[in-house]
């Protein structure tokens, strides 16, 4: 064979392969009684590396081999990443979707023994997270402009360093921190869905400078130079070029990181509270949300139980789509507004 | 104008420090004849020993020179000798650059640019700027790219007399008839060349007084550079106009005068070597590394 004579495995050879060990393996482990998915899944694995390897070797050469191997090693290794994921969305809407139902979406859970829904829920996280968005993106953004635009030395440093710190902050910390501000002033006890708005923008703001910062600094500088030549102050040429050049990375920023606290149940149990009825007032009284719902249904069941625990998986899988459809909004966002900038 | 510092007479200042004695067509005043024909008269730029520093590192040292109304001054030189920062300093774009610092003396039309309470945004204002790349805000439409002078420095201008100013802009940067069905288009749709003429469009647009223009032909292709030059060559009658160049063809084609800048060695500061009328600098130039330069035995 000289050295550019080469021969190739056929193109079904991974796949064949794959299924021969997968076979195989599946054969060995019923006759040895212990099948499960599991075990068969990772040793049919181990068995197609070495099959593919070794055919592979034999007919097309060492390197050719390696190359098969580690494609199947990476492979694996996504594969396995991507279980979790499946499997939570799975379960979720396994166990979620017998909950859904129109009186789920409509009607709260005031007054009703062993029925109601989640509407008073849905109605608070929506309010709850707005709130907290209405806080958090002013303060964000204005940090963020500070750090790019006007930001030097000691005060920038210390700056960006407490950013990095609050990202890390628990969120329970987030919860109780706004609990003592509220209880300082309105007494112990005090619940309020601004609570829960204040606790989340906690959470919010350092993911929100960090987006927005990055955004900013991506804005060439030769835009700012145009329009400083023109004539225009420095607020001006941020507010009128840099901004809107910047829109759809900060959109998007503020999309992450709202789909980052609408889950977040610690902070909410101790600020918000536990109520039945729909309140919209963010300023009065306690407020339900999704989180806490799904925990306490799943906590407190009613008379019926499976119901309960029917309507807690159905709002985690509500949850769950609301920060689906925050993704794909921010995707479209950014899709229809990205300015191409030289 | 909201400067502070006592107008400079209107003697010869330039070329004093410079070896033999320059003809009369370096001087500083204003001559009738070339009065901009919109009865606006364009102003004359000085400069006295400029020293401009970025950080601890010298980059141009004791430039004395006058940028000339109603005239095309093209500075050359060659890479790394400080003509664009000294470009820069003359619309106090360089103290944008962080540890910048300028030393002397730049005057506007006799008033100090640099002065205690002299605005740098008022002074943008009346000094505009082209850039070598194209830079047209890709947010914008094409004719919101032209009024983004208007928009951005002098607020309010009503909707009329806006329509008015961006036609009167493009016609001026010869771009009108090429952009004129598709104004609401996105700015940054154009060719290159056109790009390059929206920016001028867009820095004429605030009727500037003098306009400085950083290689604004070096991204270019040769037709589109020629449509440039001959832009160029319209609007020094209305303008004072000052353009760094590397092509030295351009600077004799375009130009009325000419300030050569070398640099002894690198590391060492830019210096103005000679400055004078085009023909003479490129024919008979009284400095030997000027006519090294110009018949291109370095650079």
């Amino acid at each position: 064979m000289t050295a550019l004579d080469g021969h190739v495995l056929p193109d079904w050879a991974p796949y064949g392969a794959c299924a021969a060990s997968a076979g195989l393996v599946a054969l060995l482990l019923l006759a040895a009684g212990s099948f499960s998915v599991a075990l068969l899944l990772a040793c049919t694995a181990v068995v197609a590396c070495i099959v593919t390897y070794s055919w592979s070797r034999a007919i097309e050469g060492p390197r050719r081999a390696k190359d098969r191997l580690v494609t199947l090693l990476i492979l694996s290794a996504f594969a396995l990443a991507l279980i979790p994921l499946l499997s939570l969305v799975f379960e979720v809407a396994k166990r979620g979707i017998p909950g859904l139902s129109l009186e789920f979406l409509t009607s709260d859970a005031r007054g009703k023994i062993g029925g109601g829904g989640a509407a008073h829920a849905l109605v608070g996280t929506l309010v709850i997270t707005g709130v907290a968005a209405l806080i958090s993106v002013p303060i964000g953004l204005m940090a963020a402009i500070y750090l790019t635009e006007y930001g030097e030395g000691r005060l920038r440093r210390a700056l960006t360093f407490f950013v990095d710190v609050m990202t890390g902050v628990p969120s329970i910390v987030a919860g109780l921190f706004a609990y003592a501000i509220f209880a300082l002033v309105f007494g112990p006890g005090i619940r309020l869905g601004v609570m829960g708005s204040v606790a989340l923008s906690v959470l919010m703001i350092p993911i929100v400078i960090r987006t927005s910062e990055e955004v900013l600094k991506i804005v060439p500088n030769h835009l700012r130079e145009a329009a400083y030549a023109l004539g225009a102050p420095k607020w001006k040429t941020i507010v009128r070029v840099v901004l809107p050049t910047a829109f759809a990375g900060l959109i998007t920023g503020v999309m992450i990181a709202l789909a980052r606290v609408v889950g977040e149940t610690a902070p909410l149990l101790v600020t918000t509270g536990v109520v039945d009825s729909i309140n919209s007032n963010p300023l009065e009284g306690r407020m339900q949300n999704l989180a806490v719902y799904a925990y306490s249904e799943y906590r407190t069941p009613g008379v019926f139980k499976q119901a309960s625990y029917d309507r807690a998986w159905a709002a985690a899988l509500l949850l769950i789509v609301i920060v689906m459809v925050l993704n794909l909004v921010a995707r479209l966002i950014y899709r229809r507004y990205r300015t191409e900038t030289r | 104008m909201p400067v502070t510092g006592a107008a400079k007479p209107e003697a010869e200042s330039s070329e004093a420090e410079m070896k033999p004695p320059l003809p009369s067509t370096a001087s500083s005043t204003v001559p009738a004849d070339t009065r901009a024909s919109a009865g606006r008269p364009a102003k004359t730029i000085e400069t006295r020993d400029v020293n401009l520093f970025h950080g601890n590192f010298q980059a141009v040292e004791g430039v004395t020179m006058t940028v000339e109304p109603n005239k095309v001054t093209a500075l050359i030189g060659s890479s790394g000798c400080g003509k664009t920062t000294f470009l820069r300093s003359l619309n106090r774009m360089h103290e944008l650059t962080a540890g910048a610092r300028m030393e002397g003396e730049i005057t506007l039309d006799g008033h100090d640019v640099y002065g205690r309470g002299v605005d740098p945004v008022q002074v943008r204002r009346l000094v505009g700027m082209v850039f070598q790349q194209p830079n047209p805000f890709p947010t914008m439409s094409i004719y919101d790219n032209v009024a983004a002078g208007l928009n951005l420095s002098q607020g309010k201008v009503k909707r009329v007399d806006r329509d008015a100013i961006v036609e009167r802009s493009l016609r001026g940067a010869h771009l009108w008839s090429e952009v004129k069905d598709r104004l609401e288009k996105p700015g940054a749709g154009l060719s290159g060349g056109q790009q390059q003429r929206l920016c001028i469009a867009r820095a004429i647009a605030v009727e500037p007084e003098v306009l400085l223009m950083d290689e604004p032909c070096s991204a270019l292709d040769p037709v589109a550079t020629l449509a440039i030059e001959d832009l160029i060559g319209e609007l020094k009658t209305k303008y004072t106009i000052a353009i760094v160049t590397h092509n030295m063809q351009q600077a004799s084609r375009a130009s009325d005068v000419t300030a050569f800048f070398n640099l002894e060695a690198t590391g060492k500061p830019g210096r103005l070597i000679e400055i004078g009328p085009t023909e003479k600098i490129f024919t008979s130039p009284s400095q030997q590394a000027t006519e090294d330069y110009v018949s291109g035995r370095f650079g």
